[in-house]
């Protein structure tokens, strides 16, 4: 029955048909698959890209308070930020911070994490609890505890009166101001790191406990032994993610000091926010904000490299 | 694993005090919402409940038209996040063509530019654009987003690619695909991508901070800020009535979905 | 109009050593052919290459007369059943199965008819409202043919369907795919990696290994004359016994791994060439019990003994090979014992030790290669 058709198949004509098919296929699904990607590219580009780019420039201008670049001033804003005790202040609380709140974030957490994934009556209503800052908004939270830092009405002087000791200026002392934000922002993130963390937890095959158990290893043992170390790419993972929050905080400071006492919580993106929004230099903002992104980028392809010698993968 | 006593009574304890440690500040702005200010002053515990610090908040405040503008503008977001991450989704991971790793790459690498620092242009875009106090300036930057999709790659990823390969000796196409068999598949991904679009929206500051200039389209969290600015001597129950009303859409969602969004967010971090 | 025809197909991915490399074969309409070889032989490969699945680097392909290789797999007009059966887990069977039909925009009435029938054909009708994952394996598998059912495509592709069912399951399916294909007179193409199937199945087997045919025919074709010591191991369980053979110098005799002699009528081998090396090999069930025989005897020493019930397989050394006999009945035979067994020359099949070809196939196996009822 083949005979019936003229013996195409080796006609060149038919080879360049086929060709030409399977070029038009590779078109089509390349522009189909563009045509999926189309929404989220343009988007990026324009909100994410386009920024940076423009950040970038306008970080070599003066500008009008509109934004308008005016002036070409080279590397100058760089290089009077570097001399502006000011921004270096900022530079330099800003990773206070980070140390103030990463550690202390990611160790209450896996604390909360690993006595909630017991198999207990009621845990459910523990983890509940445990995750619910992660519903919180910074606003809400930085009310909550403005009010506990209150010197006079605040709880947390009243507990200091309780056992005699004298109030302190929570948010107005300049030794304590960045610590109560501290605190505020760990309180904050705790939920959510909870949660990804008992989430790691929970994924450790229940199987090496109950062997480990055949083996008479006691509770510590197997939390050095099994937990920590499966548990590895989880914290890897929380860790980074609260650098990067820690590095973008704003929020809080806005509601409880304002950058204050003496510019000792005015955090980087802080300091962007003042400098570009209310004193309308955008220039010098912009490159206050290219310092924040080389940090950021720095700091998350330090964690990678230290990351993936250090953490043990499943 | 089973405990002894001795072990679960530690463990209760330690789970209790942690829990009232934990809950505190929250528990207090409860409890201080319902105080009369008279209590509040003088340090007492609470005599009386009474719903005035509520009353108070909503009739000297539009607080009910900030709550409905969060509520628009997380719903839109959270819609916008959904459908442009499932779409990009779906391409990485049943499309096939040049460059789609270089894409997905780029796509991750936006993940490393925080908002903070683009925050200028951003503003100036949306400003040009004339969406300052208007509903699409507050969300449109928000919804293409790489977390979300990567999150819904990796579910789409355990799709068996044979559900599409029969689907194309059947003859359908890639949308049809995607409307018929991905998103319904995937749906608990989606629902988890959904309640943590939702949730960030809600508790977004910055942005609303910058993009609104009045009470219009303006949110619950720079509402809340200006209440407790502008109230903050005297009336702190009806500022913690305030923050109260203002978490309370976010807890519901989280106590409702807390398994779900822990097992989504797990799987998005470890791959 | 549902002949296949492959015509010096290739497959290679990015430039790279071919996966696939000059694939010809004709497979008539009505047949059930079987593709078989083992993981990463290539097979898969071809089968998704036939339906459109993947692209064909070289060559031509042909269903009912037409080059398809420009088509989408939606218009080369076959079904397709896959291992895992591919079923919308959030679909009931019954939408399941209309999907595909509905996307092909088929008549409403039409659609329940064909669902009606393919439904009842399959013993399907009671589950027709149930999801995937309220079905054992065998009802999955049962819906993912009732999809190729109701498509009416006269071209039929499974990859490996059977593999995720258990031994009982499968040996009942094998006869349910069978029975069906014969039922609507499909063409039917069938891959699989393990050859009892292949062996029960088909009427015509290719076995692939390597990206390369190495035989195409029926399935007592290639039991009793493998064309290499592939297929010769492949095809058969337990597997051909081989070994390293040799003539002695006057011809006489016949030496098998320099341990056993066996006198020859050299007559029978004269096609042989007698200065190249040889393997030898022959079928489990012709290695006789030699307890009342007398020609061609050898005492062995068993290593094992396996009671299948209606028979036993006993297994012993021949100088590094091991070999298994398969006698019918129950025999009392304990490890280590010596027993006798004939090896006859007539059941014997030469290769070339270096190429793996077939010389010369054993000649009591041809003669009695079919009995005619």
């Amino acid at each position: 029955m083949s005979m019936t058709s003229p013996i195409i198949e080796t006609n060149e004509s038919y080879l360049k048909k086929v060709e030409k098919v399977h070029k038009q296929n590779r078109i089509k699904s390349l522009l189909k698959g563009l045509l999926f990607l189309l929404p989220s590219i343009i988007l990026f580009g324009v909100f994410v890209f386009y920024p940076l780019f423009r950040t970038i420039y306008l970080s070599f201008f003066l500008t009008d308070a509109k934004g308008a670049t005016t002036v070409f001033v080279g590397w100058e804003h760089y290089v009077n930020m570097f001399t502006d005790p000011i921004f270096l202040k900022s530079i330099k609380n800003t990773f206070l911070f980070v140390i103030y709140t990463v550690p202390v974030t990611v160790i209450i957490s896996l604390f909360l994490a690993v006595i909630a994934n017991e198999k207990l009556k009621g845990i459910g209503f523990f983890r509940t609890i445990f995750s619910s800052t992660m519903g919180v908004s910074v606003a809400a939270a930085s009310v909550f505890w403005l009010y506990l830092f209150n010197p006079t009405m605040g709880l947390l002087n009243e507990f200091l009166q309780m056992f005699e000791l004298d109030p302190i200026g929570w948010l107005t002392d300049p030794k304590w101001a960045l610590i109560s934000v501290a605190v505020t922002t760990i309180w904050m993130n705790v939920g959510f790191t909870f949660l990804i963390l008992l989430g790691g937890l929970q994924s450790i095959d229940s199987s090496l406990y109950e062997s480990a158990d055949i083996e008479g290893s006691s509770y510590f043992y197997k939390l050095r032994r099994i937990t920590i170390p499966l548990l590895s790419p989880t914290l890897f993972f929380v860790i980074t993610v609260s650098i990067i929050n820690s590095f973008q905080t704003f929020g809080q400071i806005d509601i409880l000091t304002q950058g204050g006492p003496a510019n000792e919580t005015n955090l980087i993106v802080y300091s962007i926010y003042r400098e570009a929004f209310v004193n309308y230099q955008f220039g010098s903002a912009s490159a206050q904000a290219v310092v924040l992104f080389i940090i950021i980028l720095i700091m998350t392809a330090i964690q990678f490299k230290v990351g993936e010698r250090r953490v043990h993968y499943q | 694993m089973t405990l002894s006593l001795g072990k679960k009574i530690t463990f209760y304890i330690l789970l209790i005090i942690s829990a009232l440690l934990l809950a505190g500040p929250m528990l207090m702005a409860i409890v201080m919402s319902f105080m009369t200010n008279q209590d509040i002053l003088s340090g007492s515990l609470p005599t009386a409940l009474t719903f005035d610090n509520y009353i108070a908040a909503f009739e000297k405040f539009p607080l009910m038209k900030f709550l409905l503008n969060s509520f628009i503008v997380s719903t839109v977001i959270m819609l916008g996040q959904l459908i442009l991450a499932s779409l990009a989704a779906y391409a990485f991971v049943f499309m096939e063509f040049k460059g789609r790793d270089l894409l997905f790459f780029i796509f991750i690498g936006t993940m490393m530019v925080p908002f903070e620092a683009s925050v200028i242009p951003n503003f100036h875009i949306i400003r040009d654009l004339n969406w300052i106090d208007t509903y699409p300036g507050l969300t449109v930057p928000f919804f293409a987003t790489a977390f979300g999709t990567f999150l819904l790659r990796q579910n789409f990823k355990q799709i068996p690619k044979e559900l599409r390969e029969a689907s194309l000796i059947e003859g359908i196409g890639d949308f049809k695909f995607f409307l018929t068999v991905v998103l319904p598949v995937a749906k608990s991904s989606l629902i988890t991508l959904g309640a943590y679009g939702f949730l960030t929206s809600w508790n977004m500051y910055l942005w609303p901070l910058l993009a609104t200039t009045n009470d219009s389209v303006r949110t619950v969290q720079i509402g809340l800020k200006q209440l407790q600015t502008q109230e903050q001597l005297n009336d702190w129950g009806m500022i913690m009535a305030g923050a109260v009303t203002v978490i309370i859409p976010t807890l519901i969602l989280l106590f409702l979905g807390q398994k779900r969004l822990q097992k989504g967010l797990t799987e998005g971090a470890i791959k | 109009m549902s002949q296949v025809e492959l015509i010096n197909i290739s497959k290679s991915y990015d430039k790279q050593k071919d996966v696939l490399d000059g694939i010809n074969l004709t497979i008539e309409e009505g047949e059930f052919f079987v593709l078989v070889g083992p993981s990463g032989s290539g097979k898969s490969t071809l089968l998704r290459m036939i339906a459109g699945l993947e692209d064909i680097t070289g060559g031509f392909l042909k269903i009912g007369g037409h080059t398809v290789n420009h088509l989408p797999p939606k218009d080369r007009n076959l079904s397709m059943v896959f291992q895992n059966y591919a079923l919308y887990p959030h679909l009931t069977v019954e939408q399941n199965i209309l999907f595909g039909l509905k996307a092909r925009k088929v008549d409403k009435q039409e659609q329940q008819k064909r669902l009606k029938d393919a439904a009842e054909m399959l013993g399907l009708t009671d589950l027709l409202k149930r999801k995937p994952r309220e079905l054992s394996g065998g009802q999955r598998q049962r819906v993912a043919l009732g999809r190729s059912v109701v498509s009416h495509a006269p071209l039929c592709l499974m990859d490996e369907p059977l593999s995720n069912l258990d031994a009982k399951l499968r040996a009942n399916m094998r006869v349910e795919i069978r029975r069906l294909q014969k039922r609507l007179g499909l063409t039917m193409i069938y891959v699989t990696h393990d050859q009892v199937e292949a062996m029960t199945m088909g009427d015509r087997i290719m076995v692939l290994n390597d990206g390369k045919i190495q035989q195409v025919g029926k399935p007592i074709t290639l039991y009793n004359e493998p064309e290499n010591l592939f297929v010769a191991t492949f095809i058969g369980s337990p597997k051909m016994n081989l070994a390293d053979a040799a003539f002695s110098e006057d011809g006489r005799f016949l030496i098998i791994e320099n341990n056993i002699k066996i006198a020859v009528d050299s007559a029978l081998f004269t096609n042989i060439p007698r200065n190249r090396k040889l393997k030898i090999g022959i079928r489990a069930e012709h290695l006789f019990p030699g307890m009342t025989k007398k020609e061609n005897i050898h005492n062995v020493e068993v290593v094992n003994v396996e009671q299948l019930g209606n028979e036993t397989m006993i297994a012993f050394e021949v100088g590094s090979e091991l070999w298994t006999a398969k006698w019918t009945g129950q025999w009392n035979i304990q490890y280590s014992q010596r027993i006798p067994i004939q090896i006859l020359p007539e059941y014997l099949l030469f290769f070339d030790a270096e190429s793996g070809k077939l010389i010369q196939s054993a000649q009591e196996g041809k003669r009695q290669e079919v009995v005619s009822v």
